[in-house]
């Protein structure tokens, strides 16, 4: 039920998200989805890619920090309310969102958006009992 | 091991007397040969017969940096230039560099004191070792290359830089000592992980580290990262180079000064009032055996203080306390002293947090700004910003309890700070004065 995402510690600096892109570019690695979160100093970037273990492996190398975390993929109705759905289902559990964002593909008509829960457990447990379908990793990496 | 036993547990009395007569005849030779010294010593009204006692010492005058400078290249020396074998000199980073010289005895005699502290350090016959401090016009490198011939020891002089070539070196030679500075140490151990060898697989046992401030907690790094005992040493080219003082493998606590050679006094820099044992100050040393280039009450401005107890190692002589910082590298950020090691042991006790860091200081409206750069390591690092920002909301927290000065903390990228193959680049100041 996990998707392994992970996370690349950027400086706010002239050219260095391109740095990224051009090592996972040489490295062969397709990036799947991505968010970028950025305060003054600094950003977050998060990634889904195909391969993770090459990508982080290649960061590595060039000198970035880079972490790994598990997210949820969760197909969303591509309507109006769809995503509303979701998310109240959500509140009403207690269960808190850390942050999100969508995928590039879809599945089938559905669209797809990428949760960080707090407590990944217990979210895709309401997720479940509420017919809410969630996307296995391996499943995501090769749509 | 204690490679001179008779000097270096020396009763107290037996040592104050020699220090005694050594003392006298520097004054009456520097008095006789250098005119610096012999003006100086008149202005304070001061005749070499006037020693009678070590307490005579402080009657005589300081010598700064800037006097080395007045007297730039070989005004100081004491001897023709016919008996002096070599030279080195200072860097030279804040001015003309200080230029030093020595007769055959004195690097007979510096060669006996490195050996004694490479001894200390836990080095013998058989070691090998791996000297990575600068060899040229720097005394590092030379000062442990002739202390370790003196030892019998089998020397690397592979000095400072290329630094991948030297861990080839290291994991194909197996060396057992390491000297070089903290600062390189670190960088040594980060580039092997790069290179995907690990310390482990190396045979050092004890590595010899000085040339620059450090920390309890880098020591603490050092020796996890390099798995190796490593100590403290202390010296500078104006008093003879490496090999002032030590720390010894029995305590680990405080560097046995060659007193046999040299006289450390603690001062308070704005009074120039010499402290009692245990008071932090500024280090002054005077040389009492050296030919070419002797030196009286030399202000070091180095930030360290005395402690007489005796040691568990059987050495007699004082212990200096480890450097905790410089005169004129403390900054004054609004009104409050700043020591960058003050900083770093913040940082060191801050989990996750690399000891990698830069202060920048800038003046803003007239008000002093302190940005505290910090390396983000792998253990500290998280996907939510949050975390990140709480992350530098403690480190400023911390900073501003331990030092009481408020500071601006940015998180950067490992191994973005410029690091030097030598010192560790550490302070930018940008304020205009």
């Amino acid at each position: 039920m996990r998707v392994e995402q992970i996370s690349v510690f950027l400086e706010n600096k002239a050219g260095r998200l391109s740095e990224v892109t051009r090592i996972l570019a040489e490295e062969g690695v397709n990036i799947r989805a991505l968010s970028l979160a950025d305060t003054s100093d600094f950003g977050i970037l998060r990634l889904i890619v195909n391969d993770n273990d090459r990508a982080k492996e290649a960061l590595k190398r060039h000198g970035f920090t880079v972490g790994k975390t598990d997210v949820v993929a969760v197909e969303v109705e591509d309507q109006p309310g769809g995503l509303h759905r979701i998310l109240s289902v959500l509140h009403k559990a207690n269960v808190n969102v850390e942050y999100m964002y969508a995928f590039v593909q879809q599945s089938g008509s559905n669209a797809v958006i990428i949760f960080r829960f707090d407590n990944l457990d217990e979210a895709v447990k309401v997720l479940k009992e509420n017919g809410v379908k969630v996307i296995e990793g391996e499943k995501l990496y090769a749509m | 091991m204690i490679y001179n036993i008779e000097y270096e547990t020396m009763p107290r009395e037996a040592l104050e007397a020699i220090q005694l007569r050594r003392l006298q005849s520097t004054v009456e030779r520097v008095y006789a040969t250098v005119p610096f010294y012999r003006r100086k010593l008149q202005e304070a009204g001061i005749a070499p017969a006037d020693i009678r006692s070590l307490e005579d010492l402080r009657r005589l005058p300081f010598t700064t940096k800037q006097d080395l400078r007045d007297n730039y290249p070989f005004g100081m020396f004491a001897v023709p230039m016919d008996n002096v074998v070599r030279i080195h000199a200072s860097s030279g980073t804040t001015g003309k560099p200080t230029v030093v010289g020595y007769t055959a005895r004195d690097i007979g005699m510096w060669s006996e004191l490195m050996a004694r502290a490479l001894s200390a350090g836990g080095a013998s016959r058989g070691d090998i070792i791996h000297n990575a401090y600068g060899y040229g016009l720097f005394t590092g490198g030379l000062g442990v290359h002739y202390g370790a011939e003196r030892l019998g020891a089998s020397v690397i002089p592979i000095s400072g830089g290329n630094t991948k070539r030297q861990i080839m070196i290291m994991k194909d030679f197996g060396p057992t000592i390491l000297t070089c500075t903290p600062s390189y140490a670190l960088h040594l151990a980060e580039v092997a992980v790069d290179m995907g060898l690990d310390f482990k697989d190396f045979r050092f046992r004890s590595g010899i580290f000085g040339a620059e401030p450090w920390s309890e907690q880098m020591r603490a790094e050092i020796e996890r990262k390099l798995n190796l005992t490593a100590i403290d040493i202390y010296g500078l080219s104006e008093v003879i180079g490496p090999g002032v003082s030590i720390e010894c493998l029995e305590a680990k606590k405080g560097l046995h000064v060659f007193e046999d050679h040299f006289i450390p006094e603690v001062i308070d820099p704005k009074t120039e009032e010499v402290l009692p044992y245990g008071v932090s100050g500024e280090l002054v040393f005077t040389s009492i055996t050296k030919e070419a280039f002797p030196i009286l009450r030399y202000r070091t401005r180095d930030i360290s203080s005395l402690n007489p107890e005796p040691c568990v190692c059987g050495r007699t002589h004082v212990r200096m306390h480890r450097i905790s910082g410089r005169t004129d590298d403390m900054l004054i950020i609004r009104g409050v002293n700043v020591f960058p090691s003050q900083i770093e042991s913040v940082l060191m006790e801050t989990e996750g947090v690399e000891p990698h860091y830069q202060l920048v200081v800038d003046r803003e409206d007239n008000l002093d700004i302190l940005t505290v750069m910090v390396e983000i390591g792998e253990q500290a690092f998280s996907d939510e910003v949050r975390r990140l920002q709480d992350l530098e909301k403690k480190i400023a927290k911390n900073i501003k309890e331990y030092l009481g000065v408020s500071a601006k903390v940015k998180l950067v990228e490992p191994k973005s700070i410029a690091r030097s193959e030598g010192k560790a680049i550490r302070v930018i100041d940008n304020r205009k004065y």
